[in-house]
């Protein structure tokens, strides 16, 4: 039985006395579902995104191809609303998670952030300890209350990232201590500790080697059963390796949307083709 | 016109793909006419030739395994240059069966020759002539990438399958008339099958020219005319006793 599975198993294996992910949330799907219409986004008068609409299936693997500067780095940063930390970004259009209009004036964007949470580009530990990288969250979104709880939340989060039985006896080292795929996964681990339902990775492998890699790709593809997970990738291969739907972005336009078989063996439209293909000028 | 790649190299592999299958076909097209003239004209000099010739066909089908799997691992090609190469992988043993029919013609031809001439001597090379035509055809239609030409090809085997079930009465016909005629009979009855499987061969071939242009199957069951499988004759009462 993975880790994994013992946790899906439920709570009567791992002791969970707060409700950080309920017994219920964690035996049946999550009821996740992002759509998103007619969204465009300006930095100052420059238009990055065009017009996208796309609807995310919960608790699938969806990646963003594209070359570079074609938007999709910003799309997925409109998911958390990253974006609004930059004065000059400008969001127009409805992103609705559950149903739920996240750019709402009642939506608080730092819970936003808990329920959709972010693996970036280059492992970016807290410059703490491992132990702390992951309790730190829980922490100030007031899930925890006492050392047990905490304790609890570190290995199961890091046990769900796959880095538990490598830093089990060293919690107190560092988190830039680990080697550069460790890091990442520990990362991941912050980012589940706050239970989110959806979590936005970009470019989580680029700075790994094949190895450090192929464990996030298994990581992703086991994570998948408990979370909807976006990935934004350069590499074709990892996203036709990790995804079930694929979305490819151009000139900030999403020129095509599906799954990822149809994308990457007979895609519809010209432009998806010739990207993919290796044949754009 | 697609696009070219940004890797100019990969193009000129894919180029070179199809031009090891535009030699195999070549190949292949020429073996089948020299079969088909060998058997009609009893040349039995031709049929050795075609005979030694077989190898050569076997080199290129090896040629295409090679580079299918080189670039598969190297260039990872997706979409329609994937197709491009499992197209070429499909095709190629194909064309290499082809030539194996085409051998056992000629093989066949040095048989029948060695006895009187029967009749069915004249409607098979015609038969063989058809067939060479549709190989010539879905080959073109292969090089020019043209799914309408190659579903052409596709459309027209029923006539070939036609020739062979009248075929296969006459030959009985032959066979119960004088048992002298069962040798030479039976001989031109594999060769009229080989020649009638080379028809359903180029079929296939057009059906994954359609897949590495439409990726798609062509989805459809193409008519099948096939009542020599099921055909009796009976001998006349006399001989039947």
């Amino acid at each position: 039985m993975s880790e994994n599975a013992i946790l899906r198993a439920g709570p009567s294996r791992v002791v969970a006395p707060v409700p950080i992910v309920s017994a219920a949330a964690q035996t049946q799907p999550h009821r996740v579902n992002i759509a998103a219409s007619h969204v465009d986004v300006f930095y100052a008068a420059k238009q990055a995104i065009v017009d996208v609409s796309i609807d995310i299936g919960e608790h699938q693997v969806t990646a963003f191809i594209g070359p570079s500067g074609c938007g999709k780095s910003t799309f997925l940063r409109c998911l958390n609303r990253m974006n609004d930390t930059i004065p000059i970004c400008r969001v127009t259009g409805r992103i609705a998670i559950d149903g739920e209009d996240i750019y709402d004036p009642g939506m608080d964007p730092v819970q936003l952030r808990a329920r959709v949470g972010m693996v970036f580009q280059k492992p970016n530990p807290f410059p703490k300890a491992i132990y702390e990288n992951v309790a730190y969250g829980p922490r100030i979104h007031g899930m925890i209350g006492n050392r047990a709880e905490a304790d609890e939340i570190v290995e199961r989060s890091l046990r769900a990232a796959a880095l538990w039985d490598e830093v089990k006896d060293r919690l107190d080292e560092p988190g830039t201590s680990l080697s550069g795929g460790q890091q990442q996964r520990l990362c991941i681990a912050r980012a589940i500790a706050v239970s989110p339902e959806v979590i936005l990775m970009d470019e989580p492998c680029s700075a790994l080697d094949p190895i450090a890699t192929a464990r996030i790709e298994e990581l992703i593809d086991e994570l998948r059963q408990n979370y909807t997970i976006i990935i934004v990738t350069h590499s074709m291969q990892q996203a036709a390796r990790v995804s079930q739907r694929t979305a490819f972005f151009h000139l900030g336009v999403l020129v095509e949307a599906g799954d990822t078989e149809t994308i990457f063996t007979n895609p519809r439209d010209g432009r998806t083709q010739d990207y993919i293909t290796g044949r754009f000028g | 016109m697609v696009q070219k790649h940004t890797v100019k190299a990969f193009d000129d592999e894919l180029k070179q793909l199809a031009d090891i299958i535009a030699r195999m076909g070549g190949l292949t097209e020429s073996q089948l006419g020299e079969a088909i003239e060998a058997l009609a004209q009893r040349d039995n000099a031709r049929a050795e030739a075609v005979v030694l010739a077989d190898a050569r066909i076997d080199v290129l089908e090896h040629e295409v395994d090679e580079m299918g799997v080189r670039l598969i691992a190297l260039r990872q090609p997706m979409a329609a240059d994937l197709r491009v190469i499992i197209a070429a992988l499909k095709i190629a043993p194909i064309l290499e069966r082809i030539g194996d029919y085409a051998k056992n013609i000629a093989k066949r031809s040095l048989a029948i020759s060695r006895v009187a001439p029967v009749r069915p001597l004249f409607t098979v090379p015609r038969m063989g002539r058809m067939a060479r035509e549709m190989i010539k055809d879905v080959l073109d239609a292969y090089a020019a990438v043209d799914v309408a030409a190659s579903r052409a090809v596709w459309e027209r085997d029923h006539e070939l399958d036609e020739m062979y079930d009248s075929l296969f009465r006459e030959l009985l016909t032959y066979m119960i008339e004088d048992p002298r005629n069962i040798s030479p009979c039976t001989h031109l009855l594999f060769v009229a099958k080989n020649i009638e499987r080379i028809g359903d061969l180029a079929t296939n071939i057009a059906e994954i020219i359609h897949f590495q242009v439409e990726g798609r199957t062509i989805g459809e069951n193409r008519p099948k005319v096939d009542e020599a499988s099921t055909t009796v004759v009976s001998a006349p009462a006399e001989l039947g006793g």
